[in-house]
């Protein structure tokens, strides 16, 4: 619980950053800090994407030296070259994505680097207690050590990447998002070992974007923009005051749904018994011009499945899928697209945009081919007709030919929407459309949805984020199972109607391996994980509060 | 929402310059930014340059008219190579088979001009048709039998160097006038040089300025993203391995006309110079990155330094040595750079 309110403790810190700054090419990232880190304090960095965060976090680890400004430790400056130095230190990093080696065993990623020897050959006794030792910290008794790691499961494999850096004796621990992939009872776990440490005058740096999070473990609270430090507050700060301080501005209506279309509601998608094996069981569904509808369900219920298998991402085995009349053939992406749908994909990086290519191509590239005369990319007139619509959708960019990989997240995202909004897709098939996109740019891709089905557009859109769902959506459609469990109208559901169905008779058939991965594993686990209490179904559901903006309503 | 909507509020941006660059920088500064950009987007050009100086500084014999027209000889065929390869590893992929596939191009080609009545411009297309073909099927396996590039195409370039034996009985065959002009001059240009010049022009256009030259970048870049957008990811797969196998066969007409016959064990090896030559012009094996200029400017690289090499007497021994520093240090200078760009 925050103890300390906002004025610094009455210690010498442990860690001092001093004005520290840093460039990256012309552009400025962290300007000008100064942040002091205490023993036994949990500082949570608030911030969006972009602000600085990371910068910050990989200077402490020794991954970025500071341009200017220093770093001090035990009040003398150090130089933090790598992160052996900064392990040296005492600092350990729990990073947000995991750093394992899958095929490797859960003893030996522990103790990876630190691997104990004898005579230059692995002293495997000795690794075996070195690895069970750390586990215990964790609570984590009954794993088996021998048993290569990639086979957990994602959110254990987690929880051991945090014992291993709990068990290094460090004085300085950096959690960066440790708790995006956990639930509820797996983050009670985490921050019952973060109040062991603070106990242990151990100093924390806590990044998370659930807001709730940060009264309920951080002691204080500094908040980034634009790579500056804004201020420094106390962690029981009311979060409105903390999103005016991270956003720059108060925002009134964080879900700005507006149904102001006047038009014939036709049909635009009609989706008849769609059936994949393992994962689509007989879904039919309609989404009308106009309209928004929601997806909601666990991971693993089936929500990307359909989506994709509706854009031909995927095959489907039996069904129909029917855009504005026209059928469109299992797997064909480009018959849907041509048929007026637009798919935004689960993971913006990895299937949304081509990282390395500019923001016009990345627009372009569904209109490319259409828009040729004799094969050749109408190169100007493309240029454009992005450039409209990348302003249409207020893409912050330094010009047309940035690399995608140089834009913030939520503008990457943007440039996915560009893309069909160039496009002119009068279906837009959305899967986690704000993941890790921040506040400003979340609202922005809302008014672009309005804007769509105002134009007599149809939108289904999968999210994880319920109160996105409940906030956007006209109806909702819950998964559960491969199956259509139940529709309800957005403007009377609640938040607990929704997860009784997602998470209702969940039966033995819910095979994670019929999944796409690690992603279905990682919810499916979180009931597995290593909890000495019982497992209520409530566990399986995400945390009631998923998303910091749950709060913001 | 439409395709030909116009962009109302920015003006045409031009086909050279952004619209920022102009708006925000003045003139003398963006020039200096546009230098600065040229160089560390040129950096094999520099060091072409260097290279070439250094030359001329150590020996009167390099920088002559005739010296020069040999380099652009000696260059030819590995930079034709290097052009087809460059279609591949901008798609992430790469093709081991070219010197093999050249070798087989001119064997069949020449074969046919022996073993048939047909005329020897036919007999060369005949050969052109084949190195496509071997490219397509290596191109299919990739594509749609999805063997991973590097074994699909080092499957063909045993293949391709076996069929040549069998074709040739291991006996080199005489060419067809049709290949032995690829061998000769044309006025004072000598027509290797000439096959260059157009065969990196072609690639150019194609990378730039055609659907699928761009989409080979997107494939290339993140095939899956290709995919979602929409794009014939694996008729562009098709498409790269076969202008690749065109492009060697073209490159083992250039070597075959050079000696007015077909050799069963021509251009061994050079697939590792078609990829270095790519890869020193500065694209990335990981895709998605790549330049006809580029390319050029690495296969000259090779071709200087190695004609410089032999005017200054230095054993072929030690050149191989030279060569394979000269590829670690421009793929490590262009690391280097791109971490400190990013």
């Amino acid at each position: 619980m925050g103890m300390g309110g906002f004025a610094a403790p009455g210690q010498a810190p442990l860690v001092r950053l001093e004005r520290v700054a840093k460039r990256f090419g012309p552009v400025t990232v962290l300007d000008d800090v100064t942040l002091d880190l205490y023993p036994g304090e949990v500082l949570v960095l608030l911030g969006e994407n972009g602000a600085g965060k990371s910068t910050l976090i990989k200077m402490l680890a020794g991954v970025h030296e500071p341009d200017s400004g220093r770093i001090l430790v035990d009040g003398s400056p150090v130089t933090l070259g790598s992160i052996h130095a900064a392990e040296a230190l005492g600092i350990a990093t729990i990073h947000q994505e995991l750093s394992v080696v899958p095929q490797m065993s859960v003893a030996e990623n522990v103790l990876l680097g630190h691997t104990p020897s004898k005579g230059g050959l692995v002293d495997r006794k000795a690794l075996r207690a070195q690895a069970r030792a750390a586990l215990a910290l964790v609570g984590f008794d009954d794993v088996d050590v021998d048993a290569p790691i990639g086979h957990l499961g994602v959110v254990r494999q987690q929880l051991v990447m945090i014992a291993k850096a709990l068990s290094r004796q460090s004085r300085l621990v950096i959690l960066d998002e440790p708790t995006a992939a956990l639930t509820g009872a797996e983050t009670e776990i985490l921050f019952g070992l973060m109040e062991d440490l603070r106990r242990r005058g151990v100093a924390m740096v806590f990044i998370s974007h659930h807001l709730e999070e940060v009264a309920r473990i951080g002691d204080r609270v500094a908040v980034l923009r634009d790579g500056r430090l804004i201020d420094t507050v106390a962690a029981e700060t009311p979060q409105d005051e903390l999103i005016r301080l991270m956003v720059g501005r108060s925002i009134d209506n964080h879900y700005p749904r507006r149904r102001d279309y006047d038009g014939a509601d036709d049909v635009l998608l009609d989706v008849r018994s769609l059936n994949r094996r393992g994962t689509l069981h007989d879904i039919s569904l309609t989404v009308r011009a106009g309209e928004v509808v929601g997806v909601a369900g666990l991971v693993g219920s089936g929500r990307s499945e359909l989506i994709r298998a509706i854009a031909g991402a995927d095959h489907y085995d039996s069904g129909e899928v029917v855009v504005e009349g026209h059928p469109v053939l299992s797997g064909r992406i480009a018959a849907a697209i041509d048929a007026g749908i637009g798919h935004v994909p689960e993971d913006r990086k990895s299937q949304g945009l081509v990282l390395p290519a500019s923001v016009a191509e990345n627009i372009g590239y569904a209109t490319m081919a259409a828009t040729s005369h004799a094969g050749l990319v109408d190169r100007r007139g493309q240029r454009s007709r992005a450039g409209a619509v990348a302003e249409r959708l207020r893409v912050r960019m330094r010009d047309l030919d940035q690399a995608v990989r140089d834009l913030s997240g939520g503008n990457q995202q943007k440039v996915v929407f560009a893309r069909w909004a160039l496009a002119g897709s009068r279906v837009l098939l959305l899967d986690e459309p704000t993941r890790g996109v921040d506040v400003g740019a979340r609202v922005e891709i809302y008014e672009f949805i309005n804007e769509v089905t105002a134009a007599g557009g149809a939108v289904l859109m999968v999210s994880s984020d319920l109160p996105e769902v409940l906030g956007m959506s006209d109806r909702v459609l819950v998964m559960n199972n491969g199956r259509i469990a139940g529709e309800r109208d957005a403007a009377t559901a609640t938040q607990d109607d929704i997860m009784t169905l997602a998470a209702s008779a969940l039966g033995d058939e819910l095979t994670p391996g019929s999944g796409r991965g690690g992603t279905t594993v990682t919810s499916l686990e979180g009931s597995l994980a290593p909890v000495a209490t019982p497992r209520p179904t409530p566990d399986l559901a995400p945390d009631p509060a998923p998303h910091l903006d749950k709060d913001l309503r | 929402m439409t395709t030909t909507a116009p962009a109302p509020s920015t003006p045409d941006p031009g086909p050279a310059t952004s619209g920022s660059d102009r708006a925000t920088a003045t003139a003398s500064s963006s020039t200096t930014a546009r230098l600065r950009r040229f160089a560390s987007d040129n950096g094999a050009l520099l060091g072409l340059l260097v290279l070439c100086l250094a030359l001329f500084i150590a020996t009167p014999h390099f920088l002559t008219g005739p010296n020069l027209l040999n380099v652009g000889i000696q260059a030819a065929a590995i930079a034709v190579l290097a052009f087809g390869q460059t279609f591949v590893i901008v798609t992430a992929g790469i093709d081991l088979s070219v010197g093999s596939v050249a070798a087989l191009s001119s064997m069949i080609c020449c074969w046919m001009f022996v073993n048939t009545p047909l005329p020897g411009g036919i007999a060369l297309v005949l050969g052109l048709a084949a190195g496509l073909l071997t490219g397509v099927v290596s191109g299919a396996a990739v594509a749609y039998g999805k063997l991973p590039a590097f074994i699909a195409t080092l499957a063909m370039l045993s293949v391709a160097r076996g069929l040549t034996l069998v074709i040739s009985d291991g006996r080199p065959i005489d060419t067809p006038g049709a290949v032995s002009f690829l061998g000769g001059s044309l006025g004072p240009i000598p027509v290797p040089i000439l096959v260059l010049i157009v065969a990196g022009v072609v690639c150019a256009f194609i990378l730039n300025r055609t659907v699928m030259g761009r989409s080979m970048y997107a494939v290339g870049g993140n095939e899956e993203a290709a995919r979602l957008a929409g794009l014939p990811v694996k008729r562009v797969l098709v498409t790269v391995y076969g202008l690749s196998g065109l492009y060697a066969a073209l490159a083992g007409m250039l070597l075959a006309g050079r000696l007015n016959s077909a050799n069963p064990q021509a251009a061994s090896g050079y697939e590792l110079d078609a990829i270095a030559a790519v890869v020193i012009g500065g694209a990335s094996l990981a895709g998605g990155s790549g330049r006809a200029s580029g390319t050029l400017v690495g296969a000259l690289i090779l071709a200087v330094i190695r004609n410089g090499l032999n005017i200054l007497n230095v054993s072929s021994f030690w050149q191989q040595v030279v060569i394979g520093l000269v590829i670690a240090a421009a793929v490590g200078i262009d690391v280097l750079r791109h971490r400190r760009g990013s």
